[in-house]
């Protein structure tokens, strides 16, 4: 087993709340993140992939494909978006970094044929990222 | 469904690597410019990966406030800008990154209590990391 990790940059605007909870608690909770005109960051995403060595190829997986795919699937729907708005998971989930590694994660399982999906990691800023293994994983 | 957080820290201390347990001349074959009686110091930077459940209502394993404060009051104040030699902490122990490591993780594991502990990781300069996930995990890289 070989892993293959192919790193990717987006730019994108968020701000976290609920509405299930009351204004107060929403500030109190989420702090300057609560700030409902949103604010910003420069995401790295890091998708590791898994798999056996193709021996004709010598390749785990094929990175132009690989790249076509976390263009089309993240970086088309996610780079220069407000994710709150314009993302269709986060009209339900607060788009925190952890919802995002595990959104990233659920677009990218299904379209993967020849590799498997090991890791996504998400870095909001370079001191702080987040791991998602699966649904099952971790 | 279960992630994994991992958040980013400095802070700057002195040590000196010297051992009660060996003569001069062997603290010196082991340990080389970093037994200079004298000491040295890095800029630390602390890795605290935690773990646990995306809470539904806040999309969060844990509020990053209380990790952040929890570090700033336990670690960061313990340890920035201070010699390790001096700390009750390295008082049997030789301050190496491997025990400053196991010491955070240990400070970590106990207090700690708005998430599960995964590891710690130090860079003590940018060619050396050090990684501790516990006694019970033999590989702490087992999942990255």
């Amino acid at each position: 087993m070989v892993y293959l990790t192919r790193r990717a940059e987006f730019a994108a605007s968020h701000y976290y709340h609920n509405p299930d909870f009351t204004p107060e608690e929403n500030r109190r909770i989420f702090g300057k993140c609560n700030n409902p005109n949103g604010h910003g960051h420069n995401y790295t995403l890091e998708v590791t992939v898994k798999g056996e060595v193709d021996p004709r190829s010598g390749f785990v997986v094929d990175l132009r494909q690989l790249k076509e795919i976390l263009t089309r699937e993240v970086l088309d729907a996610m780079d220069h978006r407000f994710l709150n708005k314009e993302v269709p998971e986060f009209s339900t989930r607060i788009p925190t970094t952890e919802n995002l590694a595990i959104a990233i994660w659920q677009r990218l399982a299904t379209k993967l044929n020849a590799a498997q999906l090991h890791r996504v990691r998400v870095y909001e800023t370079p001191d702080l990222f987040v791991d998602f293994f699966g649904e099952h994983e971790g | 469904m279960k992630a994994h957080l991992t958040r980013g820290y400095m802070f700057s201390a002195s040590h000196r690597l010297h051992s009660d347990a060996m003569s001069d001349a062997e603290n010196a074959l082991t340990y080389g410019k970093c037994n200079n009686p004298y000491g040295h110091g890095h800029n630390y930077r602390l890795e605290v990966t935690v773990s646990g459940a995306v809470d539904e209502a806040t999309g969060t394993v844990c509020n990053l406030a209380d990790l952040d404060g929890f570090v700033q009051r336990e670690i960061l104040d313990r340890f920035d800008l201070e010699n390790l030699n001096t700390r009750p902490e390295f008082s049997q122990a030789v301050p190496t990154t491997e025990n400053l490591c196991t010491a955070i993780y240990d400070i970590l594991q106990r207090g700690f209590r708005y998430a599960h502990l995964e590891k710690v990781r130090i860079e003590e300069t940018m060619m050396n990391s050090f990684e501790y996930a516990g006694a019970a995990r033999s590989s702490p890289s087992k999942n990255t």
